[in-house]
């Protein structure tokens, strides 16, 4: 069991796809030389952003996040290109 | 007016200037410009109402617009004597990051902080004293522009605009400042610096182009120098959105606070349907009940219409006489304006249905949900709105496609919109089936239901392939960033509907409605003229005779049948049943006769004419019921004596009819929205090429 949660944490806490439903995180980095990802950037996704898990469509893609309290729809080849730093669990 | 998408800006643009507004178009494009006048103490303000934007970097053709005319680049409209930015008191991280924009052209500005009851029902409490000092003393408004509290005051603010000082602010990236000001000598008004620094962040494209041009001979060298020394490895936006959200964090700390979030029913219906399953299966039931209510509750409506132009034209008949000009009046012109008419229940209770959904949050949701779905054929999520809306009326499909911020994928929307079944389809097909269709049970299904259905799927399939054939091909390109804010539900304001849905019906019947009627009068003319002298006289002397032999009910019955017939040897000998006659080659390998061909070429440019024709052509009169056209269809002979609809002949002609393009009403509407003729020329040629391949592969394999 313990196994499982420290496998967890290592492939999927470092990017904002591995973060898990209702999971919080502040974006650590962003690979922006992705043209995918400066979009992102001007709608608010960078560097010291808090952002929460709030869920994602049927078959888990896209994911949506909350953005201070905003949902904003994102890829998951896009969210791959954002480290963060789980700060959590939140609800 | 500036702000973010579903800032609550139309809304409050429509409680600022009421009905006092005009609906055009900027130049060349198909993006609408929203004017409002505006009156305090006998001033008269002229308010735009902009399209929304997220930053001065454009992502779409509507946030280009918008930043052309902020900036003065726009042909023929003057930059703006001041600026009402529009601010979501519940989104201020997104909406000050375009403020901060705003607030370095230095142009005089109010602030508008929207939705602040909203804010209050999610516990955030807005300092705006602190916000108007933070914002370089800028006032600040407060309002709810669905109840109209604080429009009075926001009123005041903006007659006082052009009196009050342009803001003072620091730079949130004083680097950017410097070099722009190095590349303009240090002589530049601050609008024009700040277009300089767009320039230097979006690089040279073709709306600063001029400006570029202004800025001497070695200017795009020294561009190059500039950003080189900038920006460095760092893409400029990803930097400019860095430097101005560290400002932006730094304000809000400064300015809210985050109290209890008090759940509501928003929360919780946005939690539900945040789950997949339940999200997906929602959408399906509003896409379900849409369906339901543009079919089942426009067909009264409808049938209403009909009849009163039919009965209309009759009137017109009766009173003007059976010549020329009574049959201009009545086929062409009465019956014209109906079937411009006949469509408007459909598309007002279509656009009813779509304005609700957008002003509810609900559409960007959709989109959002079917990405996965649209994505795996090429297109993205946004996609989903026009093709649902095809399944009506391919024209205000086609217009919806705008929200596609992608030019390829939009095209790609475009094409495969027509392959829809359109409302102007139905008919035909319900004739055909009806006709030719055994009414008998598959299972516990009715096979005349099923082949129904068949038809609507093989519109999607066509559609689909056809979509993911272009963006393969001439429209293969990189994948377009997916990026979409998920607006929180909100219950859409009667007053900023009513305006909306006025507006978009009436661009509908400009746009829409003069070609249908149009077409319906050519269409008309062609089948009319040339009138043979000898089949009247013809008709004359058998009028005689049946009045001789006949009396009473029988009398009416056999003059009606004279008409009739008369009616469909004046059509086989009109330019139209000519044209029939003559491209009857081209579609003999088809099993048609010069009888379906007549109906098919009257229905190219509106594909809803043809059982008016068949019904004329067949001699049952073309308000004929059914039963009896069937019946003359079954009867149908060719020269030799063989049957002309054949079972092979018909799947023929529903495959013909469910591909081609016979629509002249959308061709115009592509022509608008791609702004060239090399698209409906295209998608015409195309449409037209598989429909014809896929009757005659009916016709002789079958």
């Amino acid at each position: 069991m313990r196994i499982i949660i420290i496998l967890c944490m290592s492939t999927n806490g470092t990017t904002l796809e591995g973060l898990g439903h209702g999971q919080r995180g502040v974006i650590r980095a962003v690979d922006a030389q992705c043209p995918q990802v400066q979009r992102l950037m001007t709608l608010g996704l960078v560097e010291g952003a808090e952002v929460v898990v709030a869920g994602s469509a049927i078959g888990g893609d896209p994911l949506e996040l909350r953005l201070f309290g905003r949902g904003i729809s994102l890829r998951r080849e896009q969210a791959r290109h954002f480290s963060v730093t789980p700060v959590g669990s939140g609800d | 007016m500036v702000g973010n998408p579903n800032s609550g800006k139309s809304t409050l643009f429509n409680r600022l200037t009421g009905l006092r507004q005009r609906v055009g178009n900027y130049p060349g494009v198909t993006v609408e410009r929203h004017v409002g006048v505006l009156d305090v103490d006998g001033r008269r303000i002229e308010l735009v109402d902009l399209p929304g934007t997220h930053a001065l970097s454009a992502h779409s053709a509507e946030e280009l617009i918008a930043i052309d005319v902020i900036l003065g680049r726009m042909p023929g409209t003057a930059a703006p004597d001041g600026i009402v930015a529009v601010l979501d008191a519940t989104n201020l991280y997104q909406g000050l990051y375009l403020v901060q924009q705003l607030l370095e052209l230095s142009v005089p500005l109010v602030v508008a902080l929207t939705m602040t009851d909203a804010a209050a029902t999610a516990g955030i409490t807005i300092d705006i004293d602190r916000l108007s000092a933070r914002l370089g003393g800028v006032p600040v408004v407060p309002v709810v522009a669905t109840t109209g509290r604080g429009i009075d005051t926001l009123r005041i603010a903006i007659a006082a605009i052009d009196k009050s000082e342009p803001p003072l602010i620091e730079p949130a990236w004083p680097a950017l400042r410097d070099a722009a000001t190095r590349l303009l000598d240090g002589t530049a008004e601050p609008a024009q610096r700040v277009a300089v620094e767009r320039l230097l962040i979006d690089g040279p494209n073709a709306s600063n182009q001029a400006l570029l041009d202004g800025l001497g001979a070695d200017a795009t060298t020294r561009l190059r120098r500039a950003q080189d020394e900038l920006f460095g490895l760092d893409p400029p936006l990803a930097a400019e959105a860095r430097a101005r959200y560290a400002w932006v964090r730094a304000v809000l700390a400064d300015v809210q606070a985050h109290g209890a979030r008090l759940a509501g029913w928003r929360t919780r219906v946005t939690d539900f349907v945040n789950r997949p399953l339940p999200g997906t299966l929602g959408l399906f039931l509003v896409m379900a009940i849409v369906f339901q209510a543009v079919f089942a509750w426009a067909t009264p409506m409808m049938d209403l219409i009909d009849d009163s132009a039919a009965a209309l034209g009759g009137r017109a008949i009766g009173l003007l006489g059976d010549n020329a000009f009574g049959s201009l009046v009545a086929d062409g012109v009465i019956a014209g304006v109906g079937s411009v008419i006949v469509f408007l229940p459909q598309i007002l209770i279509l656009f009813l249905f779509i304005i609700l959904l957008e002003d509810s949050g609900y559409l960007a949701r959709a989109a959002y949900l079917m990405d996965r779905a649209m994505r795996s054929v090429g297109l993205s999520g946004q996609s989903i709105i026009p093709m649902i809306s095809s399944f009506a009326c391919a024209v205000p499909g086609i217009m919806a496609t705008r929200v596609i911020p992608n030019r390829r994928d939009r095209i790609a929307t475009i094409l495969a919109a027509p392959f829809m079944t359109c409302s102007a389809r139905l008919p035909v097909y319900a004739l055909l089936i009806a006709a030719f269709v055994p009414d008998e049970s598959v299972g516990l299904l009715n096979l005349q239901g099923l082949v129904l259905f068949g038809l609507y799927l093989f519109g999607i399939v066509m559609g689909v392939i056809t979509a993911f054939v272009m963006r393969q091909t001439a429209l293969r390109g990189p994948k377009p960033p997916f990026a979409l804010m998920l607006p929180e539900f909100r219950t859409p304001n009667l007053r900023t509907v009513m305006i909306q849905l006025l507006g978009r019906v009436r661009v509908f019947l400009r746009r829409a409605g003069t070609v249908i009627f149009v077409v319906a009068v050519v269409i008309w003319a062609l089948a009319y003229f040339p009138r043979s002298a000898l089949v009247a006289a013809e008709r004359d002397t058998a009028m005689a005779e049946a009045a001789m032999m006949f009396a009473g009910e029988e009398l009416a019955a056999a003059e009606a049948d004279i008409d009739n017939r008369a009616a469909a040897r004046q059509l086989e000998q009109s330019f139209l049943g000519r044209a029939g006659k003559a491209v009857e080659p081209v579609f003999r390998p088809l099993g048609w006769d010069w009888r379906v061909s007549s109906a098919v070429i009257a229905g190219f440019p509106a594909r809803e004419v043809v059982i008016a024709v068949l019904g004329t052509v067949y001699a049952v009169g073309d308000e004929a019921d059914e039963s009896t056209l069937t019946e003359r269809l079954r009867n149908s002979r060719h020269a030799d004596g063989s049957p002309v609809f054949t079972l092979p002949m018909v799947i023929g002609l529903l495959i013909f009819y469910a591909c081609c393009l016979q629509c002249a009403a959308t061709l115009a509407v592509i022509r608008r929205e791609t702004n060239t003729w090399r698209w409906p020329v295209f998608a015409w040629t195309y449409m037209t090429v598989i429909g014809y391949t896929g009757a005659l592969l009916a016709n002789q394999l079958l």
